[in-house]
């Protein structure tokens, strides 16, 4: 980690978003999932639902450095998680222990400019703060089978004593990787790549076919 | 398969997670330009590959994505110990 401490870079940023004259697009898009809800089963072992369309922001600090806690305290509202493999979860923000010196910050969407500049302003010394919302998504896994599904997927182990609510892994899903964190006794979130959504979409499609796969729009 | 523990998310995970970057504690000279052919050939080149004990580099590429040491022997495949890098192996051959 780098020794430096309090020194002020300038960093130029933008709002990657944009306006309201232009539809955004999930990575999901083209799978048309509202249709695909309508019409599909309304019962089944488990139930998809893409978060689509959030803000999400990687963030890199110094742990050990209490101004940039301090500082990155302030903008969330909520402390980073420093016990590996961890969550927190304040009122619509999201922070993702990633790695000792990285987290997943998910936002409501139009926010995310917002919180990137809160950074850029209340942080010193030699952090960094990326909007990655453009480069993936976040689809939900619930229902009593949604854990079978994941155990099909991934080497992770979900069984309850080691992977309580709340706890967060990145791990290999079929072939691709995913942020994968328990939200619930039976319901699991998956932050998946852009360019891995459809394939994932297929997969979890014919993964859950024996349990009953419910789509929820 | 290895089932490494990764000492910066405190818990042994699957080795389809995890690269191996061959030998740990590589030391770059220090003044490469006053170094014979020899000692930089040695340093870019050449490897250990010993019958036991064995240091080396893994990576936690499918996960924190973070470089660690893992001492290994390389008869038995056993892990003797892992730790983080800076950090010396206490596990070394006689």
């Amino acid at each position: 980690m780098s020794d430096v401490k309090n020194e002020t870079a300038t960093v130029s940023i933008m709002n990657q978003l944009a306006d309201a004259s232009i539809q955004a697009q999930s990575p999901l898009f083209h799978a048309d999932l509202a249709t695909v809800a309508k019409s599909g089963p309304k019962t089944g072992g488990v139930t998809f639902k893409e978060e689509a369309l959030l803000g999400h922001l990687t963030l890199r600090l110094n742990a050990e450095n209490p101004d940039q806690m301090k500082a990155a305290e302030k903008v969330l509202g909520v402390a980073v998680p420093t016990q590996p493999l961890t969550s927190v979860t304040k009122g619509d923000v999201v922070v993702r222990w990633i790695a000792p010196d990285e987290w997943l910050i998910t936002v409501p969407g139009l926010k995310a400019f917002e919180y990137e500049a809160a950074f850029q302003k209340e942080m010193k010394g030699h952090f960094q703060v990326v909007n990655v919302s453009g480069g993936q998504t976040i689809v939900k896994l619930s229902g009593k089978n949604a854990k079978d599904v994941i155990k099909k997927s991934s080497p992770a182990d979900v069984h309850d004593s080691q992977f309580p609510v709340g706890k967060v892994v990145n791990t290999p899903f079929a072939k691709s990787a995913v942020i994968l964190r328990r939200t619930g006794e039976n319901e699991f979130e998956l932050v998946i790549r852009r360019s891995f959504s459809d394939y994932l979409w297929l997969w979890i499609q014919d993964a859950s076919r024996e349990y009953g796969l419910v789509v929820e729009a | 398969m290895f089932y490494i523990y990764c000492p910066y998310c405190g818990e042994h995970r699957e080795e389809e997670e995890f690269h191996n970057h061959g030998q740990a504690h590589i030391e770059r000279p220090l003044d490469p330009d006053s170094c014979t052919d020899e000692e930089w050939g040695n340093y870019m080149f050449f490897r250990k590959n010993p019958k036991g004990l064995h240091h080396e580099i893994w990576v936690h590429a499918v996960g924190c994505r973070k470089f660690f040491n893992v001492t290994r022997d390389t008869v038995t495949y056993e892990i003797k110990e892992v730790y983080k890098m800076g950090e010396q192996p206490k596990v070394v051959a006689k």
